[in-house]
């Protein structure tokens, strides 16, 4: 039931008196891309390090394959953490093989892996460099191989996409849907939404260290009070103000744009728009997952 | 995977890495070379002790009774005749010359830079009085031969501590091997603390540690470094042992050898105790920058303990300052070896010194884990060692 799937369960951290995480609850579902949004200091980093053990929750669970997430297991996951780490002095090869290695692999199957990868990411002719001699888009290249080298059962990356051209953004996106594809549940932060937005399959939101919203991109855009876009040139600006339930959030010349509340009927404004004169659109509209999360993350102190 | 496994891996990547290093070759290079401008220094001191005397004038006729006197007292003396006065005082001014005697043979004068070496000046005045005791005797009427016993009469020495005629050679011996112990265990245990604010400045440390165990991480980079640091001491050792005997600066190989393979066994004892500390002290810090004053602290001890031990030791190797510090752990690997090269250390206290040793290396290792594993994730200001015991 739960095979292969990353669980974060009720997770709580505490700084002094600062509260990180409160109860943080999630999954990564195998072959799933998971997209993880939130401001600046939300607690998606310290959900990520306490994931990959690198930090002790105060309380709450990390479950792999419905286990309890251990040290083995761990060396099984591939992490890219926030700040970027590699060791500077080392070559790009030389590197890989030994991270390969402390996960578990053997010389020689560390060196396959190894050399595939510097070939996949194209940094076959930077192989023999020290890291800290590659321009900062290939290093960013060497960390995504040091996350995928050994071959992980998940992977947990830390703003992947910070600091990347659009290029190295494509191969990244490919490489995470290929992995995804392979069943590996996949777990990355971003503040790239439009990104998130076309790539995950499920989108969770934090803030103040809990999620306030988790699902799939069309469904999470589907959710909340459901607006419509209503062009009637003919109707005048009050012809939406006496239908039950329904609020006029916007006009912007012939267009109305509103809400409708728990009563509302989508069909009764269309009715009223009708009755008006011509109607030229009629249009639910869709938030985009930049406005949902604007809306998310600004609703202060709710819930 | 096995936890030797990993450990061997840690320990082989930091192996690899230093023992390519330019600074290893370098450092290897530098300490011999020191070494060996230590030991030509020494011989060369030891052969500075002949005095040059010149004779002018009457004083010439010095020659061969100065030569016999000094003889006598175990004094070198190369004695040449100058032709003139002048020519003398700047050969002496010139320091060509150490002394140059003039004068009247009943009442000389030394012309001298300085300072009289002693001896000489005791040499002298026994030819001068003799000079004058035979003009009494003459006088008198009496043989110059009336007082020859009573010239010859001399006192004999009884040595209850007779003075080891090679204790010159051990203090060099100990002198060297503490050099060479201070420097590597400082030298390597600061590589381990280096090490450790390269992984945290890197950041490389957050994905080891999502791998590894911190002790694992730890032990590994000690273990690697540690080996890198006792090939250097055995290459030292090979070499210094191989050039003393070919060239016979020692005469003694026998201590020279068990001096230099217990310093292997200090080394090891010294390099753990204080690569643990170097290591915790290292965590606390991100910045390469900022290491120097973290470490500061625990890297003077070896050096303050050697100095003030050796300068204590040499006047009188059995002083009770320096055998109750040689007994105290963070002390011992850098006095306890010069110690036993001066032959005054007794087996019990070498045991009861290893043993300390080895306990205190058991409590620091604990103790700097516990620093390690709790500082050496949090970057940016610097950890206070409190906060790093606490939590």
């Amino acid at each position: 039931m739960a095979e292969g799937v990353l669980e974060i369960d009720r997770i709580s951290k505490r700084y002094g008196t600062v509260r990180a995480l409160h109860e943080m609850t999630f999954d990564v579902r195998a072959g799933e891309l998971f997209g993880f949004v939130g401001s600046n200091g939300a607690g998606k980093t310290t959900t990520m390090r306490i994931a990959l053990g690198v930090l002790a929750a105060d309380s709450g669970e990390v479950r792999f394959d419905g286990k309890p997430v251990d040290l083995a297991t761990r060396r099984r996951i591939g992490y890219m953490p926030e700040e970027r780490g590699l060791y500077p002095k080392m070559k790009v090869r030389e590197q890989l093989v030994y991270l390969a290695q402390l996960h578990g692999m053997s010389a020689a199957d560390a060196r396959r892996a190894t050399d595939a990868w510097v070939d996949r990411l194209g940094l076959t002719g930077r192989r023999d460099d020290e890291v800290q001699k590659l321009s900062l888009g290939n290093q960013q290249r060497v960390q995504l191989a040091a996350a995928l080298v050994h071959d992980p059962v998940a992977l947990v990356l830390d703003e992947p996409f910070s600091g990347l051209d659009p290029v190295a953004v494509d191969v990244m996106s490919e490489v995470l849907r290929e992995q995804s594809a392979r069943g590996v549940p996949v777990m990355f932060s971003s503040h790239q939404l439009d990104l998130v937005e076309r790539l995950c399959d499920r989108v969770g939101i934090v803030r103040s260290g809990q999620l306030v919203a988790n699902g799939g991109v069309a469904e999470l855009r589907e959710s909340g009070p459901l607006r419509l876009v209503v062009d009637a040139p003919d109707a005048g600006e009050d012809w939406a103000a006496g239908l039950t339930g329904v609020r006029v959030v916007a006009v912007d010349g012939s267009r109305t744009t509103v809400e409708l509340g728990e009563d509302g009927d989508d069909q009764q404004v269309l009715a009223a728009a009708l009755k008006t004169g011509p109607v030229r659109e009629f249009t639910r509209l869709r938030p985009t997952l930049t406005e949902l999360y604007r809306n998310v993350v600004s609703e202060q102190g709710a819930s | 995977m096995t936890t030797s496994r990993v450990i061997g891996l840690v320990a082989g990547r930091e192996f690899n890495t230093r023992v390519r290093s330019k600074s290893f070759l370098v450092s290897t290079v530098v300490i011999l070379a020191v070494l060996a401008a230590y030991a030509l220094l020494f011989t060369f001191i030891a052969k500075e002790t002949t005095v040059k005397v010149g004779l002018t004038g009457q004083a010439t006729a010095m020659s061969a009774p100065l030569s016999a006197a000094a003889d006598k007292l175990g004094k070198k003396v190369q004695i040449s005749t100058v032709d003139n006065q002048d020519d003398g005082v700047a050969q002496v001014r010139a320091g060509k010359l150490d002394v140059l005697v003039q004068g009247p043979l009943g009442a000389p004068t030394a012309v001298v830079k300085s300072t009289l070496d002693p001896e000489l000046q005791v040499a002298l005045e026994g030819l001068v009085r003799a000079q004058a005791i035979q003009g009494v005797l003459a006088q008198a009427g009496l043989p110059p031969t009336a007082l020859n016993a009573a010239q010859s009469a001399t006192v004999k020495v009884s040595e209850l501590e007779p003075p080891d005629p090679e204790q010159g050679q051990r203090i060099a011996l100990s002198l060297i091997t503490g050099i060479v112990l201070v420097f590597s265990i400082m030298a390597f245990g600061t590589a381990v603390a280096q090490g450790v604010v390269e992984e945290k400045s890197s950041r490389v440390v957050e994905i080891l540690l999502s791998t590894i165990r911190p002790w694992q991480l730890l032990l590994g980079k000690v273990l690697g470094i540690g080996v890198v640091g006792l090939i250097q001491v055995v290459i030292i050792a090979v070499v210094g042992l191989t050039v003393a005997n070919s060239t016979g600066v020692f005469s003694l190989p026998t201590v020279a050898l068990g001096t230099i393979l217990g310093a292997l066994g200090w080394y090891v004892l010294g390099f753990f105790l204080y690569a643990a500390l170097l290591a915790a002290a290292g965590s606390l810090v991100s910045r390469q920058e900022e290491l120097q004053s973290a470490i500061t602290p625990v890297s003077l001890l070896p050096t303050i303990a050697f100095v003030v031990g050796v300068n204590l030791l040499i006047p009188n190797p059995t002083n009770t300052i320096s055998t109750v510090l040689s007994m105290i752990p963070l002390f011992t690997p850098t006095l306890m070896p010069s110690r036993i090269a001066l032959g005054v250390a007794p087996v019990w206290q070498i045991a009861l010194s290893v043993a300390l040793m080895v306990a205190a290396i058991a409590l620091v290792t604990w103790l700097a884990g516990r620093i390690y594993r709790n500082a050496v994730l949090q970057t940016g200001a610097r950890v206070r060692l409190l906060d790093a015991l606490r939590s």
